[in-house]
C-alpha cells in the first residue's frame, strides 16, 4: 500500500467513499439472500429481530455497564402492545410498532427510575423482577392477552399498504431488515456522540464523572429509555413478523438467552451482536433438534470456557488473533 | 379461623423451605462478593439424590436426606476450590455469565441422568395423609418438615453465634482484610462455607420436594425467589433472609388463597416496593 | 476501531450469515414419497406425552406400511415444540412446509400449537390432522383442520349432566389455567346449572404451579358435593391427585371427576390408593374388553415391552395416522406422482369413519371434529393394579360446544 506516496487529501477522500461503499455491501448481500436461499426468510427474519434485540441490550450492558437479565420484559411489551392494539383495529404496521416502542419507553422510564438508584446485587434483582411481575400480569390478563396460550387472531393490513404478510415471510424479511438498518445507523451515531462517551465514562468510573459534573443518574435513565423502547421495536417486529405473541417474549429464559447471545459475540462492540445472535440461533436451530439436553450442555460449556479464558466473545478472539498477526509482521 | 392457621402454617412450611435453600447464598454472596446464579443447582442436587435414594434403593427419609446434603456439600467445597474461586474479583458480568453456564451445564447433566419429567416422591407411609395435632389436620409431610427445618434452623443459629467456624464467617463478612490480618485463613473459610450453604441447599431441596418440585428446571424456575430472600433479607446475615423468606412464603400462599386470580403478581410488587425502599436489606446493619 | 478492524468485522458477520445458512442442507424430496410433517413435545416437563403419540405413529407405521398404493412412501419429518409454545410451533409448521416441502401436518399436542399452525394452514393449503389438542375452535381456524382426539365438551359437558343425575347440588370447579381448562370449565357449568346444580367456587391454577395445597384448602373449606377437576395428564394429574390426598379430600365425602386426563392410565401406578373411587369421562381406557383394543395392545406390548401401556394419547396418534393412510389411499393417483391434493384429501377426511379403532366406532364429522362413544369409568383394582374401568356408554357425539355456536 503506497499510503506515504499519495497526497493525504486524496487518500482520506477515497477511503471514506470506499468505506461507505463497503459499509453497504453485506447489507445488500443479506438483502439478496430470498434469492439465494428461499425458504429461510422465517429463519433470516427472526435473526435480525433478535440482532435489533441485541443491539439494545448492547447499549446497557456494554457501554453503559447495566447488567440487566429482566429486558425480555421490555421486548415482550413492545410484542403485547403491538398484537393487543391489532386485535382490537389498529393493524397499521408502522403505527404499532411505533407504540409499542413508546409503551415499551414508558415502562422503562418507569422501572428504571425506581431501579438505577440501586447498584450490584439489588439492581440485578430489580430487574429480574421487573421482568417477572410483567410476566405474571401478562400471565393473569388472560382476556387481554390470552395468557398461556398466547394472543390469537393478530394480524396487521399491509406494509405502507402494498407489501402484505403472507406466510413466505418475504414482507417480513425485508422490513425488519430495513429496521434493522435503521437503527444500528441510529445506535452507531449516539454511541460516537458526547453522550455515548460519557456512557462509557460513567461504567468505568462514575464518581470521577459526577466529579467533572456529569449527571449520572439522569444519564443512565436516558439509556435505560432508548435501551427499552428499541427492545419494544424488536418485540413489535416479532410479533408483526410471526403474528402472534406468547408469554415466552417476557420470560426470564428470553432475557437469559439474549444476554448469551450478546456475549457470544462480545459486548461493548455494536458488531458484537451481529455476530453472537446468527451464531447462537443456528447452532441452536441445528442442535436443539437433535437433543435439547446436548445443547444446554455445549452452551454452559462455552459459557463458563469463555468467562474463564477468553472474555470479549468471538470478537474478542477474532481482534486478538489479528492483534497477534499485527505483532507478528512489525518487526 | 381454623383456615386462617392452616395457611399460616402453609406459609410457614413454604418459608422455611426457601430459607433453608437461600440461607447459603446470602452468605457465601455476603462473604465472596461472588454473584452466584447456581445456587439453585445446589438445592436440585440435594432433591435429586434423596429422591433417588428413596424410590429406587429403598432408603429411609431422614437418611437420604443426610446423605444428599453430605454429598452436595462435597460437590460444594470442590467446585469452590476448582472453578469459582478464580473468579472472585471479576466483574459482576462475568459472574453472571459463569454461573448461567455452571446451571446450564447442570440441567443437562441432570436431564441426561434422571430424564426430563419431576421426580414423584415415594414418601414413607408414616409421612403420608394428615395428622391432627391440636384440632387442626395438617398434611403430614408438612408437619414433619416444619419440625425438621426448625431444628435444622435452631442448628444453624448456634453455630453462627456461638462457635468459632460462626465468629470467623462474621467476623470475614464484615471486614474481610482485617480478618485476614488477624490470621483467618479466609480461602480455608470461604471454601467451608460454601460447602455450608451447599450442603443446607440440598437439605431444603429434598426436605422442600414436595413444595417445589424437583424436575431439571429447577435452578431455572425458582432462582429468582432465592433471590428474591436474599436481596431483602440482606447479604451477609442469617437472620434476616429468615424474616424475608418467612414474609414470602407467608405472603404468596395467603395471596393463592384469597386472591388465586392474581397469581404472583404481589409477591414480585411487593418485593420491588421494599427493595427501593431498603436497598440493602430489610434488617438495619450497624 | 481502525479501518481494517471495520471490514474484517463485517466481513466476518456477512461471512458468518452466508455461511451458517448454507449450511441446512435442502434435501429434494423423491417423487414417490409423501412427506408428513409431525409436531410434538419431545423434550421438558411432557416429553412423556409426546413420547406416547410418536410410539403410536412409529408403531402404526411399521405395522401398516403394506398398505399403502404400490410405489408410495411415507417419510415423517419429526419437530420437537418443546412444550406449549405456540409461537415456535407456528415457525415449525413454516419451515416445515417452505422448507421441507411437506404435505401433510399432524401432531399438534396442545391447543395453543395447534391454533398457530392452524392459522398457517389457510394460507398455506396444507392439511392438518391434529391429534390430542382439546380446544373446540381449533378446527374452526380453518378449512384445512380435522381432528383425531377430543374436546374437553366432549369429556366435560356430558359430566356435567351426569352429575347433576347423580343428586349432587353443589359443586366446585378446578382446571389447570390455560384454554381446555377453560373449555372443560365452560361446559361442566353449563350442563351441570341446566341439570339443576349450583358451581358455589372455581380456581384456575397456573401450569407452573408446583404447590397445590392453598388452594386445594379452600376447595376443601367450601365443602362442595363434588369438584371437577381437570389438568393436562401425565405428571400433573399424579401431582394433583397427592395433593387432594394431602388435603384430605380423597378421603372426605367431596366426590372428584373429570375427564379422564386426570386419571391418565401410566399414572395411576404412581398415584396409589388416592385414586380409587374417582370418576372419570373418556373416550378410552386401556381396559376396555373389545377385539381391536386388545389387538392394539398385543401389538403395543410386544414392540414396546409388557410394562409399557398405550393411553388416549397414543390412541389418538394410532387414529390420526389410520386418517392419514386412508386419505392418502384414497387419492392413490396423485399419491404415485408423489403430490396430494389438499382440497381432496380435506373432503375425503370430513366424512372418513373407521368402525374399528381401539376405543369403538369413531368418525370425524363435516365440522373436523371427531365423533365417538364416551365411557364413563371408575378407578378399581383389577388383578392387583389399578385400571379405569368402563361402567357406562355415552354416545356416539359429536363436540357439543359446537351445537351451542353454530356459526
Amino acid at each position: 500500500m503506497a499510503t506515504v506516496s499519495a497526497s493525504p487529501i486524496v487518500r482520506s477522500l477515497t477511503s471514506s467513499v470506499i468505506v461507505r461503499v463497503l459499509k453497504l455491501l453485506p447489507w445488500v448481500a443479506v438483502a439478496a439472500l430470498p434469492l439465494a436461499l428461499p425458504g429461510y426468510e422465517p429463519l433470516a427474519t427472526q435473526v435480525f429481530v433478535m440482532i435489533l434485540f441485541a443491539l439494545s441490550l448492547d447499549l446497557l450492558v456494554g457501554y453503559a455497564g447495566i447488567v440487566t437479565l429482566g429486558h425480555a420484559g421490555l421486548f415482550g411489551m413492545g410484542a403485547y402492545t403491538a398484537s393487543i392494539l391489532s386485535v382490537h383495529g389498529i393493524t397499521d404496521p408502522i403505527v404499532t410498532a411505533l407504540c409499542g416502542m413508546m409503551l415499551a419507553a414508558v415502562t422503562g422510564l418507569a422501572f428504571g427510575v425506581a431501579m438505577l438508584r440501586t447498584k450490584g446485587l439489588t439492581l440485578l434483582m430489580l430487574t429480574m423482577a421487573s421482568a417477572f411481575l410483567l410476566y405474571e400480569i401478562a400471565n393473569k390478563a388472560t382476556g387481554l392477552t390470552g395468557g398461556e396460550d398466547g394472543l390469537q387472531g393478530v394480524s396487521f393490513t399491509p406494509l405502507l399498504g402494498l407489501f402484505a404478510f403472507d406466510f413466505r415471510g418475504r414482507t417480513a424479511f425485508f422490513y425488519s431488515l430495513a429496521a434493522l438498518f435503521l437503527v444500528f445507523t441510529f445506535v452507531q451515531v449516539l454511541i460516537n456522540s458526547p453522550f455515548g462517551w460519557s456512557l462509557r465514562g460513567i461504567r468505568e468510573n462514575d464518581a470521577r464523572m459526577a466529579a467533572i459534573g456529569c449527571p449520572i443518574m439522569r444519564r443512565r435513565i436516558i439509556i435505560y429509555v432508548i435501551a427499552s423502547a428499541l427492545a419494544g421495536l424488536a418485540g413489535a417486529l416479532q410479533a408483526q413478523t410471526t403474528q402472534f405473541v406468547a408469554l415466552h417474549s417476557l420470560s426470564f429464559e428470553l432475557s437469559g438467552n439474549i444476554l448469551i447471545m450478546l456475549i457470544l459475540g462480545g459486548s461493548g462492540r455494536l458488531y458484537g451482536a451481529f455476530v453472537g445472535v446468527p451464531s447462537f440461533m443456528l447452532a441452536q436451530d441445528q442442535l436443539a433438534k437433535q437433543d435439547p439436553a446436548n445443547w444446554f450442555l455445549g452452551l454452559g460449556l462455552i459459557l463458563i470456557a469463555m468467562v474463564m479464558l477468553a472474555p470479549g466473545g468471538i470478537i474478542g478472539i477474532a481482534e486478538r488473533i489479528v492483534h497477534a498477526i499485527k505483532a507478528r509482521r512489525r518487526p | 379461623m381454623t383456615t386462617a392457621i392452616t395457611i399460616l402454617f402453609f406459609g410457614v412450611a413454604y418459608g422455611m423451605i426457601l430459607y433453608l435453600i437461600s440461607v447459603g447464598l446470602s452468605v457465601t454472596m455476603g462473604l465472596m462478593g461472588f454473584v452466584n446464579l447456581a445456587h439453585g443447582v445446589f438445592a436440585m442436587l440435594g432433591g435429586y439424590v434423596t429422591v433417588t435414594l428413596m424410590n429406587r434403593l429403598g432408603v429411609p427419609f431422614l437418611p437420604s436426606l443426610a446423605a444428599g446434603c453430605v454429598l452436595v456439600a462435597a460437590l460444594g467445597f470442590v467446585l469452590e476450590r476448582t472453578l469459582y474461586r478464580h473468579l472472585y474479583g471479576r466483574s459482576e458480568l462475568d459472574q453472571v455469565l459463569f454461573s448461567f453456564g455452571l446451571i446450564l451445564v447442570s440441567v443437562a447433566i441432570v436431564r441426561i441422568a434422571w430424564g426430563p419429567l419431576a421426580q414423584p416422591i415415594q414418601l414413607p407411609d408414616y409421612l403420608k395423609g394428615q395428622v391432627t395435632i391440636l384440632h387442626l389436620t395438617l398434611p403430614a409431610y408438612r408437619v414433619a418438615l416444619v419440625g425438621f427445618a426448625t431444628a435444622v434452623i435452631s442448628g444453624l443459629w448456634f453455630v453462627f453465634d456461638r462457635t468459632l467456624f460462626g465468629a470467623r464467617i462474621r467476623a470475614a463478612v464484615d471486614n474481610r482484610a482485617m480478618a485476614q490480618s488477624i490470621g483467618i485463613n479466609t480461602s480455608r473459610l470461604f471454601a467451608g462455607t460454601f460447602g455450608l450453604g451447599t450442603g443446607l441447599a440440598a437439605l431444603g431441596g429434598g426436605l422442600g420436594a414436595d413444595v417445589l418440585a424437583i424436575s431439571p428446571t429447577y435452578p431455572l424456575d425458582y432462582i429468582v425467589y432465592f433471590l428474591i430472600v436474599v436481596a431483602v433479607g440482606g447479604l451477609g446475615d442469617i437472620r434476616g433472609p429468615f424474616v424475608a423468606a418467612l414474609a414470602i412464603g407467608l405472603a404468596d400462599t395467603a395471596c393463592h388463597y384469597v386472591v388465586p386470580q392474581a397469581g404472583s403478581i404481589f409477591i414480585f410488587a411487593f418485593v420491588f416496593i421494599v427493595l427501593i425502599w431498603r436497598p440493602n436489606g430489610i434488617m438495619r446493619r450497624r | 476501531m481502525s479501518f481494517t478492524k471495520k471490514i474484517g468485522s463485517r466481513l466476518l458477520r456477512q461471512g458468518l450469515v452466508a455461511a451458517a445458512l448454507t449450511m441446512a442442507a435442502l434435501a429434494p424430496a423423491k417423487a414417490e414419497t409423501i412427506k408428513v410433517g409431525v409436531i410434538l413435545t419431545y423434550s421438558g416437563r411432557d416429553a412423556a406425552l409426546g413420547e406416547q403419540i410418536d410410539r403410536a405413529i412409529n408403531l402404526f407405521s411399521k405395522l401398516h406400511a403394506s398398505e399403502l398404493p404400490p410405489g408410495v412412501k411415507i417419510e415423517l419429518v419429526k419437530r420437537d415444540d418443546t412444550g406449549v409454545n405456540p409461537s415456535l410451533a407456528k415457525r415449525l409448521a413454516q419451515e416445515l412446509v417452505l422448507r421441507d416441502h411437506v404435505q401433510i401436518l399432524t401432531g399438534g399436542q396442545w391447543t395453543p400449537n395447534a391454533m398457530a399452525i392452524a392459522a398457517l394452514t389457510k394460507e398455506a393449503k396444507v392439511p392438518f390432522v391434529t391429534m390430542t389438542a382439546g380446544g373446540s375452535t381449533v378446527t374452526q381456524q380453518s378449512p384445512y383442520v380435522v381432528r383425531t382426539g377430543w374436546t374437553l365438551w366432549q369429556t366435560s359437558y356430558p359430566l356435567g349432566e351426569w352429575a347433576a343425575k347423580q343428586g349432587w347440588k353443589t359443586a366446585y370447579t378446578v382446571v389447570s389455567d390455560f384454554a381446555p381448562g377453560y373449555d372443560g370449565e365452560a361446559a361442566f357449568t353449563k350442563s351441570f346449572t341446566e341439570g339443576g346444580g349450583k358451581i358455589v367456587g372455581s380456581v384456575r391454577i397456573p401450569l407452573a404451579t408446583t404447590d397445590y395445597l392453598p388452594y386445594f384448602q379452600k376447595v376443601k373449606d367450601t365443602n362442595p358435593d363434588v369438584v371437577y377437576v381437570f389438568n393436562p395428564g401425565g405428571p400433573q394429574a399424579t401431582a394433583f391427585m397427592k395433593a387432594f390426598d394431602d388435603i384430605g379430600i380423597t378421603k372426605s365425602k367431596i366426590k372428584l371427576i373429570g375427564p379422564l386426563d386426570i386419571t391418565s392410565d401410566e399414572e395411576l401406578p404412581n398415584m396409589g390408593r388416592s385414586a380409587l373411587g374417582v370418576v372419570t369421562l373418556g373416550q378410552y381406557s386401556p381396559a376396555a374388553t373389545r377385539k381391536a383394543n386388545a389387538d392394539f395392545i398385543a401389538a403395543w406390548k410386544k414392540e414396546y415391552g409388557a410394562n409399557s401401556v398405550p393411553t388416549y394419547f397414543a390412541v389418538a396418534g394410532w387414529d390420526g395416522m389410520q386418517a392419514i393412510y386412508d386419505a392418502i389411499n384414497a387419492q392413490k393417483g396423485n399419491a404415485q406422482k408423489g403430490i396430494i391434493d389438499p382440497d381432496a384429501m380435506m373432503k375425503f377426511l370430513r366424512g372418513w369413519s373407521d368402525p374399528n379403532s381401539p376405543r369403538g366406532p369413531i368418525k370425524i364429522d363435516q365440522q373436523g371434529d371427531l365423533v365417538q362413544n364416551l365411557y364413563l369409568r371408575r378407578v378399581e383394582e383389577k388383578d392387583g393394579h389399578l385400571a379405569n374401568i368402563e361402567f357406562a356408554t355415552i354416545g356416539p357425539i359429536g363436540d357439543p360446544w359446537k351445537v351451542f355456536n353454530k356459526k
